[in-house]
C-alpha cells in the first residue's frame, strides 16, 4: 500500500512569533523554519505501518516555497522513500493546498493518506478535512491510535468528551492528533541516504490547479498583552484576594 | 439570505459551546439552526427556545447519529444554496464537518473565529494566538468554526422558533460508529465551566490530580490539564487546555504545576482571572497570573482545599 503523506514547513515551534509592525503579517525573515509537530508524526505513523508490512511506499509531498524542499527532506531522513515538491511563490491557504494534493493523488494512486490535524501557524485545521472531500474519501480525523485490517482502517479519535473509535473502509485520509505516536530523529546515516532519495518538482499549472487565495489579510495585530499581576506571599492571602479583590470565588 | 447554525446536542440540551456560536451568527441575518440525529425532537424542542433563531431544521436519520463528518457535511453542502453563512462551534464535530462541507462547495473555511467585524470580514487567532489576523472572504458563502470562548452564548430560553422537518438527500455514510470511552464526571465540562482547576507535569502523576479535586467540588470547578500532564498519562485527552486542545476563558483559571508554554498559553489566556501555583519563581505562567504562589504545591494544595472549606 503506498502512503502519501503531507508536510508543511513553519515557523518552529519554540519560537516566539513577533508581528511586524505594519501589521502585513508575522515576521518569518531569520527565522527557524521546522517541520509542522504533527505532520512528523504523520510521518511516523506512515512509517510504522512500513516496518508492519502494510505499507509499501511512503511518499512525502510539500507546497511552496523552494525551501520546502528542506522539510521534504526530512521527511526523507526519517525514512520516507521519495517526494514531490510542488514549487510556487503563491501565498497558499488550505482549499488551494487540498486542491493541489488531491491532483498528486489522481497521479501516485495512494491508498492512504495521513497528514497532520492543523498547521501550527494557521491554526486552520481544514487540510485533511478538504482533501478527504475532494477525493470522496472517508476521514479519520484528531487520530490517536491507527490500525490497519485487510481493506478496513480502526481509528481511535480524540474528541470533545474523550475518545471515540470508528472503522472505515480504504482509501481513507488520516489527521493525527499528538499522541498518535511519538516521532523518531533521524539518524546520521538516515540523513546521509536520504540525501540520495528523490524529490520530483512540480508548479500548480502542471498540476492544473489555480491556487488564488480566496481569503484576504487585511491585518495582522498582537493580541492585547496581560500584564503580570502580584504575588501573594500565602494561600491565606490567595483566598482572601480572590474573595475580597477579584470577587470570583 | 439566512444564516445557518449548526447546533450539538448532548442529552436533548443544547451545548453551551454552540450558543457561543449561535451568539456570533446574530448580527450575520436571519437564523435557522439545524439538530441532527437519530432522533433529534428534545434537542429541537430545546434550540426553539433559544433566543434570536426563527427557524429550527431537524434532520433525523440514522446515519446522522453519530455526527460522522461524511453525512454531515454532506447535508450542510445539500442546504448551502439557501444560505449566506454556515456556522458551527470549533469543537469536535464542527472541525471535521465544516472544511469538509466548504471543499464540496469549492469554498475556503474561515476556521476558528474570535470576532465578526461584517459579513465577510472576521477576526481568527493564528500562531497559537500570538497574532490576531482580520480576514476577509471573497466566497459566495462563508463556512465558519466558531471560537466559542470568544463569545458570550445566548440565554438558553427566551425565544420561540418554528420546527421543521427536512427532507433529506441521500447522505453518504462510509464510516462507521464503533465505540467511544467518554469522560464521566459530575464537575462541569471545560468549555462551560465558571472556574477551572489545571495541573500540569508538576503534579508528578495522575494520582495527585486527586489534590485538586475538593478545591474543583468547592469551587464548583471544571479540572483540566496541560498538555505534558496528558502526554504523561496523568488525566485523558478530553482535559487538555491548549492551542491544540480545548480553548478556554473562564472567570477564574488556576494553574498548578503548570509552567507556561506558549501552547498552553494560548489555550488559557483569555481567562478573566489567572492564578498561578509553581514553585518555580521564574516560570513564564507567572507573566500572564494576576496572582502568583510560589509554593510546592503538594503542600499549598491541602492549604487551599482547607481554606476554601473553613
Amino acid at each position: 500500500m503506498k502512503i502519501l503523506v503531507p508536510v508543511k514547513r513553519v515557523v518552529d515551534y519554540n519560537v516566539k512569533v513577533r508581528v511586524r509592525a505594519d501589521g502585513s503579517g508575522v515576521e518569518t525573515n531569520g527565522v527557524k523554519m521546522s517541520m509542522n509537530p504533527f505532520d512528523e508524526i504523520a510521518v511516523e505513523e506512515a512509517i510504522r505501518l512500513r516496518e508492519k508490512g502494510i505499507a509499501t511506499e511512503i511518499i512525502a509531498v510539500s507546497a511552496g516555497v523552494a525551501s520546502c524542499g528542506e522539510t521534504i527532506r526530512t521527511a526523507l531522513a526519517m525514512g520516507a522513500d521519495r517526494g514531490i515538491l510542488i514549487e510556487t511563490e503563491a501565498e497558499l491557504q488550505p482549499l488551494a493546498v487540498a486542491k493541489l494534493l488531491h491532483a498528486v493523488a489522481a497521479r501516485e494512486q495512494p491508498r492512504l493518506v495521513i497528514m497532520g490535524k492543523q498547521a501550527i501557524d494557521d491554526d486552520m485545521n481544514a487540510t485533511g478535512q478538504m482533501l478527504a472531500a475532494l477525493l470522496g474519501w472517508p476521514q479519520a480525523t484528531f487520530a490517536s491510535k491507527v490500525m490497519v485490517d485487510g481493506e478496513a482502517l480502526i481509528v481511535t479519535r480524540e474528541v470533545d468528551g474523550g475518545l471515540e473509535t470508528i472503522g472505515l473502509p480504504l482509501p481513507a485520509v488520516i489527521t493525527t492528533d499528538l499522541r498518535l505516536n511519538e516521532p523518531r530523529y533521524a539518524s546520521l546515516p538516515n540523513i546521509m541516504k536520504a540525501r540520495k532519495k528523490p524529490i520530483d518538482k512540480v508548479s500548480p499549472a502542471d498540476l492544473g490547479v489555480d491556487p488564488a487565495p480566496r481569503l484576504r489579510t487585511l491585518s495582522v495585530a498582537e493580541p492585547p498583552k496581560r500584564q503580570a499581576g502580584r504575588r501573594v506571599a500565602s494561600v491565606e492571602e490567595l483566598v482572601a484576594l480572590l474573595k475580597t479583590e477579584a470577587k470570583v470565588i | 439570505m439566512a444564516v445557518l447554525v449548526l447546533l450539538d446536542h448532548a442529552g436533548g440540551a443544547i451545548t453551551q459551546p454552540s450558543r457561543s456560536a449561535l451568539a456570533a451568527a446574530l448580527p450575520l441575518g436571519d437564523i435557522h439552526a439545524l439538530v441532527t440525529s437519530a432522533d433529534p425532537s428534545a434537542a429541537a424542542a430545546a434550540a426553539a427556545q433559544l433566543p434570536g433563531v426563527t427557524k429550527i431544521l431537524t434532520a433525523a436519520s440514522p446515519l446522522l447519529d453519530h455526527d460522522l463528518a461524511e453525512p454531515l457535511a454532506a447535508l450542510l453542502a445539500h442546504l448551502a444554496p439557501a444560505y449566506s453563512h454556515i456556522l458551527a462551534a470549533a469543537g469536535a464535530i464542527g472541525k471535521a464537518a465544516i472544511p469538509r462541507a466548504a471543499a464540496l462547495l469549492d469554498v475556503q473555511p474561515i476556521s476558528d473565529i474570535a470576532a465578526v467585524i461584517d459579513a465577510d470580514t472576521f477576526v481568527r487567532p493564528i500562531y497559537a494566538g500570538n497574532a490576531l489576523a482580520t480576514v476577509v472572504s471573497s466566497d459566495r458563502i462563508k463556512l465558519i468554526s466558531v471560537r466559542a470562548a470568544s463569545f458570550d452564548p445566548v440565554a438558553e430560553t427566551g425565544g420561540s422558533a418554528a420546527i421543521e422537518a427536512l427532507a433529506l438527500p441521500d447522505l453518504p455514510c462510509p464510516a462507521q460508529f464503533i465505540s467511544a470511552e467518554l469522560s464521566r464526571s459530575e464537575r462541569p465540562e471545560l468549555t462551560a465551566a465558571r472556574i477551572i482547576i489545571s495541573g500540569g507535569r508538576g503534579m508528578q502523576n495522575g494520582d495527585n490530580f486527586k489534590l485538586l479535586e475538593p478545591i474543583a467540588d468547592a469551587l464548583g470547578a471544571a479540572v483540566g490539564a496541560s498538555r505534558a500532564a496528558v502526554d504523561a498519562g496523568f488525566v485523558s485527552n478530553d482535559h487538555q487546555v491548549g492551542q491544540t486542545g480545548k480553548i478556554v476563558a473562564p472567570e477564574l483559571y488556576i494553574a498548578v504545576g503548570i509552567s507556561g508554554a506558549i501552547q498552553h498559553l494560548a489555550g488559557m489566556k483569555d481567562s478573566k482571572v489567572i492564578v498561578a501555583i509553581n514553585k518555580d519563581a521564574e516560570a513564564p505562567i507567572f507573566q500572564v497570573a494576576d496572582y502568583g504562589l510560589v509554593a510546592d504545591l503538594f503542600a499549598a494544595l491541602p492549604e487551599f482545599a482547607a481554606a476554601l472549606a473553613r
